[in-house]
């Protein structure tokens, strides 16, 4: 009898065990899924992924009138006569022929197939529109063109420089997958999200965790874990409709949806992050630190301010990057704040498509197995590795500030 | 030294004071016009009426029951899967071992990882590997599980808001005094019979808080769910695992960014954003007051 009550217990114990290993598990599966669905990427030829053009340059007509039936059966259903008739009014024999028209297809993208999210913007819709009016180039808003898009197509262009090109246009006869233009959307958003946020939260905890009173720092705790409690989607509807007129009357902008907007919103998700783990940073540094300082003499805004930050510097980095892993993949508030188009600019105040809004926003569209599909993976892929060492370097930082306590403490 | 130190003190309070102040003047600023733009339009029809003549008129019903069930089927799944977890960290492995500092790792992982990449795994895994198998081994390969559906989001959201039960719970079991431990042990009880009787009722508080934060995470997550089950626009309820469903914050999306007329819909998008927001805040207070309650009995 005891000995069937052991081995019962025995095989519980096993089961928590197992289900505890389910978080290892998950990550490992998380990781393996994501890149399952985007290893046809490296398996797929750069003809499939530049939807023809690549083996018209190359190759005969016939070889890119199967290359164009390809493209057709996931792009939008515009017919072949009509999609190759559009920028200018030359035959398709001769446009196949000729090496120029790869810049062509930029008119192709028209702003209606770029994805249901994009019809809300004004600023959206006017900037597509913008590319279809100018002689269809890469250099169409006035933009170098990138070096890999002129290098590409002579030298049958492989993947790499597919993905590295200045373009992305998912949708229609000549999906371009050109992943700069997403990263540098997310960089901006993220880089205006920092700056704003990195100073408030850090500040905001050096202040209730040192100069404050303790019923300000106690008051603080609870608005701190309401802003962190404000769903994204939230964060995202207040800039649509608040603050991305309020910027744009403030700063006098063309666009009224833009990174800028997008970078200000972000700073709301990101401040609580930053400020919770750089408070707990700064109450981990040890008492007989303040009181040393205080008793040599140094006025208490130099003890907080040279003693104890200090101390607490690498939590607050900790903080940081945690923070910028957040920005950079936060779907809600960019695929509502920033305009969604895919420029490839260095302007702050034009809109922006961000990698994780690309994929919110075009999923959702995509056929199975298509191309596009594999590349929303492949930039799903990148967030998870984007994220996973941001983890990984912060959880460093806290791991050796918290042995430098203890190494201090003994 | 040309600005005299007093000053400079002073500067330095001001602006990290500043700080804080903005941050919360921050926060009061959003929820008041949040309020103000919504609370003319909250009523019990717009509570309980389904939406109408495409999405311009009419109320939130279904989103709001589409929400509980979402959060209901993903508590089922996530919650004893992280009490769990958060069990075998505390009392089956050491704070220094290595495969406890591994899962330890593993959550953390978890919780970095940005909420869209968890929809993409709902995609690839739940939807096309265990939803198309099932389909290819039941149903003969006929449609069925490998579409998007409340039982693949749920599934999604449980997984993303894992780290968040599992942290709650630990800080609760932390606080079990180690003494009722070894008082349990010493009177002959096994390791799995203490965690059960003694551990377990006392960290029962932690659950719930765990549980409470989850639910308020993930009724207001919207990336994970956009592809693998939600819905523009449903008239009846789902009635089944494998039917689509309304959501909350969703429907904040859809209506703000792709309804037919977006400035006539706004009262009906404000009123929406303030039920959620008092749905998250709601859930999100009753998680700290049960926290303060743990540490209150913490300090005792």
């Amino acid at each position: 009898m005891k000995r069937r009550i052991r081995i019962g217990e025995f095989l519980i114990e096993k089961a928590i065990a197992t289900i505890a290993f389910g978080s290892l598990g998950a990550i490992v599966l998380i990781f393996l899924f994501v890149f399952r669905e985007a290893v046809p990427i490296f398996t797929m030829d750069a003809r499939a992924l530049s939807g023809g053009h690549e083996s018209i340059s190359s190759s005969g007509s016939t070889d890119s009138a199967k290359a164009t039936g390809e493209s057709e059966s996931y792009g939008d259903p515009v017919g072949e006569s009509e999609s190759y008739g559009d920028p200018e009014p030359v035959g398709a024999a001769e446009s196949y022929g000729e090496p120029e028209t790869i810049g062509a297809p930029e008119a192709y993208g028209e702003p209606e197939t770029v994805g249901a999210a994009e019809s809300y913007g004004d600023s959206t819709t006017e900037a597509p529109a913008k590319d279809t009016s100018l002689p269809a180039s890469a250099s169409m808003l006035g933009k170098p063109p990138p070096p890999s898009e002129s290098a590409a197509p002579d030298e049958g262009a492989s993947i790499l420089s597919q993905i590295l090109s200045g373009n992305w246009q998912p949708v229609g006869d000549h999906p371009k997958f050109g992943i700069l233009p997403l990263l540098a959307g997310s960089l901006k958003v993220a880089l205006i999200a920092i700056l704003i946020a990195a100073p408030v939260g850090i500040f905001a905890a050096l202040f209730t965790s040192t100069f404050a009173p303790r019923w300000a720092k106690e008051a603080m705790k609870p608005i701190i874990e309401i802003m962190a409690g404000f769903p994204s989607v939230v964060i995202g509807f207040f800039a649509l409709t608040i603050l991305a007129s309020l910027v744009q009357t403030v700063f006098g902008l063309d666009y009224r949806l833009n990174a800028l907007v997008g970078g200000i919103a972000m700073s709301m998700a990101v401040i609580p992050l930053i400020y919770t783990i750089s408070e707990d940073a700064l109450s981990a540094v040890p008492k007989h630190f303040t009181e040393g300082s205080l008793a040599l003499g140094a006025p208490l805004w130099e003890t907080n301010l040279r003693v104890v930050l200090p101390a607490a510097i690498p939590g607050i980095f900790a903080g940081v990057l945690l923070g910028l892993g957040r920005a950079i993949g936060e779907t809600m508030i960019v695929l509502m704040a920033t305009g969604n188009a895919a420029l490839l600019t260095p302007s702050f105040v034009e809109p922006v498509r961000t990698v994780s809004a690309s994929i919110g926003a075009e999923m959702a569209e995509v056929v199975f197995g298509d191309p596009h599909y594999v590349m929303l993976f492949v930039l799903g892929s990148l967030l998870f590795c984007i994220s996973f060492a941001l983890n990984a370097v912060a959880e460093i930082f806290i791991r050796q500030r918290l042995m430098a306590k203890f190494g201090g403490a003994s | 030294m040309n600005i005299p130190k007093k000053w400079v003190g002073r500067g330095v309070a001001l602006v990290t004071g500043g700080s804080a102040i903005a941050t919360v003047a921050l926060v009061l600023v959003v929820i008041g016009i949040i309020v103000h733009g919504g609370a003319g339009h909250l009523s019990k029809d717009f509570i309980l009426g389904s939406p109408e003549k495409g999405m311009t008129e009419g109320g939130i019903y279904p989103a709001i029951m589409g929400t509980f069930f979402l959060v209901l089927l993903m508590s089922l799944a996530g919650v004893p899967i992280g009490t769990i977890t958060a069990i075998f960290l505390n009392e089956y492995v050491g704070q220094q071992s290595k495969i406890g500092r591994a899962i330890r790792f593993a959550v953390n992982t978890l919780a970095g990882i940005p909420a869209i990449v968890f929809g993409l795994f709902g995609l690839g895994f739940f939807i096309n590997f265990v939803g198309g198998g099932a389909d290819k081994m039941f149903y003969g390969g006929s449609l069925h599980w490998a579409q998007p559906n409340i039982l693949w989001a749920s599934l999604t959201m449980s997984l993303l808001t894992l780290p968040v039960v599992i942290v709650s719970v630990e800080e609760a079991i932390k606080t079990v005094p180690r003494e009722l431990r070894e008082g349990s042990l010493a009177l002959g009880a096994t390791r799995l019979e203490t965690i059960w009787k003694v551990v377990l009722p006392q960290s029962m508080t932690g659950i719930l808080t765990g549980a409470i934060l989850a639910i308020s995470r993930g009724a207001g997550e919207v990336a994970p769910i956009l592809f693998t089950g939600a819905a523009y626009f449903l008239p009846n309820l789902p009635d089944g695992l494998t039917d689509q469903f309304m959501e909350l914050g969703y429907h904040i999306y859809i209506m703000s960014t792709q309804s037919v007329d977006v400035e006539a819909t706004k009262p009906i998008q404000f009123a929406t954003t303030l039920v959620l927001l008092i749905l998250t805040f709601t859930l999100n207070f009753a998680a700290i007051f049960l926290r303060w309650h743990l540490r209150r009995r913490a300090f005792r």
